[in-house]
């Protein structure tokens, strides 16, 4: 009994999104095939999975590539962006000094310093720092905001009882920051992603250290279509796990005690 | 000011005494003015006024969370302000951590090992009758549950005098008095002393053994009413007569207070 209603829970939240996405795609399919669209005007979807899976030898390794930069930007990025947040939660003449920095580099977009850090920078470098300096900002500015909202009662109390300043910052601040640093990792996650492919595009890298965004502008010169299709695929859904991980981290991390993660019922 | 306490004996031991003391906030608002109060070691005593009248200032400059403008306040031993439990209006619990957790925070920041905590932190949370939840979350549990929470871990530590800035203000009436009561158990079994921040005029009669009405823009105190502590406080005190008739000098007292400064 309870497993049926259950299982008609998940049917009934699932099957519309699910049955959206399999119409979408099957209109696009009969469309390609009844209006005789060409492939290098527009692959129909059943073309760009075969394509995907043909070109994987080339496609996989490039986002092979891109992974690797994006992930490592991001630690980067929570590594920089947290302490940072801590320095400047610490001390108020490091957030003072260092601040407008930080937001030179947000407001600056990346596509215009890309170049610059390639003449300084490998390619292979410039890029990866390039995606940290995007994905940076959120991490930093969002755990920024969860260090100073602090429960002002709670940090009296800590006063109260004579508590340190790293007492303070550990006991205290870091776990209540917690639910807005995963704020800025989501966001940062999707950036760093953005970042990279951004500055691939302007860094052109080709051989081996080529990435997806390279792939689609070549296949582009080529004019083979269903490839940038393939390519495209595989950048979204690389966005799309990057978040479903993120997400999944944060309910892991708040489910028992922030009202983000808590279902209303219970 | 705090200067080392180093008078002749006293009879009874004052764990603090305000003389002359006045608090003028930055923005130059005059929030207390020329208050003397001794905090007598053993007693329950109540700072009863309408909002804004200084009250929880005076709760806080007890703790050293701010420092008076004017005056003096003394204390036995400098040790005190660090044993102080203080409840705020709010339950203020960390929702991160269990309820364990919570109460073990002040031991923890005074760097006592989790394992040797423990039965001082269990003793806590039986006190208020929360030992079947230390492992619960704070988000897990009811409004005047969170309140015997933060009871917990004022007490602890066992401090020698408790601060309680309007705790039950927040709750329903039912919960309210059950924790009124709990208070004055709690108060039997420990000893402390509870300076206690209230606006209603039924709790402070209910729970103090002296009250003091203060009235408000600037905070001064305008009476002292001592409360028979005869009678024991149950049920039956809430219905006496003798309750009523008290309620109804403290209400004309502090009506009064408020009449001179309206």
């Amino acid at each position: 009994m309870i497993v049926s209603q259950s299982l008609r829970d998940s049917l009934r939240r699932y099957a519309p999104p699910l049955a959206v996405s399999v119409l979408t795609l099957a209109a696009w399919e009969a469309i390609v095939r009844i209006a005789d669209i060409p492939s290098y005007q527009l692959p129909a979807p059943s073309l760009i999975l075969t394509t995907l899976y043909e070109d994987r030898a080339t496609l996989f390794a490039s986002l092979l590539v891109t992974l690797k930069i994006t992930f490592g930007a991001l630690a980067a990025a929570v590594l920089g962006g947290a302490l940072l947040a801590i320095l400047f939660a610490r001390w108020s003449w490091v957030e003072r000094s260092f601040l407008p920095f930080a937001v030179i580099l947000q407001v600056t977009p990346i596509i215009a310093i890309a170049p610059l850090l390639l003449v300084y920078l490998d390619a292979a470098t410039a890029v990866l720092v390039c995606a940290f300096l995007v994905a940076f900002f959120p991490i930093l500015a969002n755990t920024s905001l969860g260090l100073a909202s602090t429960n002002r009662n709670l940090i009296e109390l800590f006063k109260l009882q004579r508590a340190s300043a790293w007492q303070e910052l550990f006991l205290l601040r870091i776990p209540a920051a917690l639910p807005y640093f995963m704020a800025g990792l989501k966001i940062g996650g999707g950036l760093a992603l953005i970042g990279a492919i951004a500055a691939e595009l302007a860094a052109g890298a080709s051989g081996q250290s080529a990435g997806l965004a390279f792939r689609i502008v070549e296949a582009g010169y080529r004019l083979k279509i269903p490839r940038m299709f393939a390519a495209l695929a595989l950048i979204s859904f690389t966005g799309l796990a990057i978040y479903a991980l993120l997400s999944v981290l944060s309910t892991l991390l708040l489910r028992r005690w922030h009202e983000s993660e808590t279902s209303r019922e219970s | 000011m705090i200067v080392a306490f180093a008078v002749a004996p006293l009879m009874t031991q004052t764990l603090a005494a305000l003389r002359g003391v006045g608090k003028t906030f930055k923005t130059g608002t005059l929030a207390l003015d020329n208050i003397d109060l001794d905090v007598e070691a053993g007693e329950f005593l109540s700072l009863l006024g309408p909002s804004g009248c200084g009250k929880s200032t005076i709760l806080r400059l007890i703790a050293d969370l701010e420092t008076p403008t004017a005056g003096t306040i003394s204390r036995p031993s400098p040790d005190l302000i660090s044993d102080i439990g203080f409840v705020f209006q709010e339950p203020t619990l960390m929702p991160w951590a269990s309820v364990f957790d919570n109460v073990y925070l002040p031991l923890r920041l005074r760097h006592e090992k989790r394992a040797s905590a423990k039965p001082r932190v269990e003793e806590a949370l039986a006190l208020v009758g929360l030992s079947s939840f230390a492992k619960a979350y704070p988000r897990e549990l009811s409004g005047g549950m969170r309140m015997r929470v933060s009871i917990a871990r004022a007490l602890v530590l066992k401090p020698a005098l408790l601060l309680m800035d309007e705790p039950f203000a927040a709750l329903d009436e039912i919960a309210r008095f059950r924790l009124n009561d709990d208070l004055i158990r709690l108060k039997q079994e420990l000893g402390t002393t509870i300076v206690f921040v209230t606006h209603s005029v039924y709790e402070s009669v209910y729970l103090s053994t002296r009250i003091a009405i203060m009235t408000q823009r600037p905070g001064r105190i305008a009476a002292e009413i001592s409360i028979p502590s005869g009678q024991k406080r149950d049920e039956n005190f809430r219905m006496s007569t003798a309750y009523g008739t008290l309620c109804a000098a403290v209400s004309a007292r502090l009506q009064a207070a408020m009449g001179d400064n309206a």
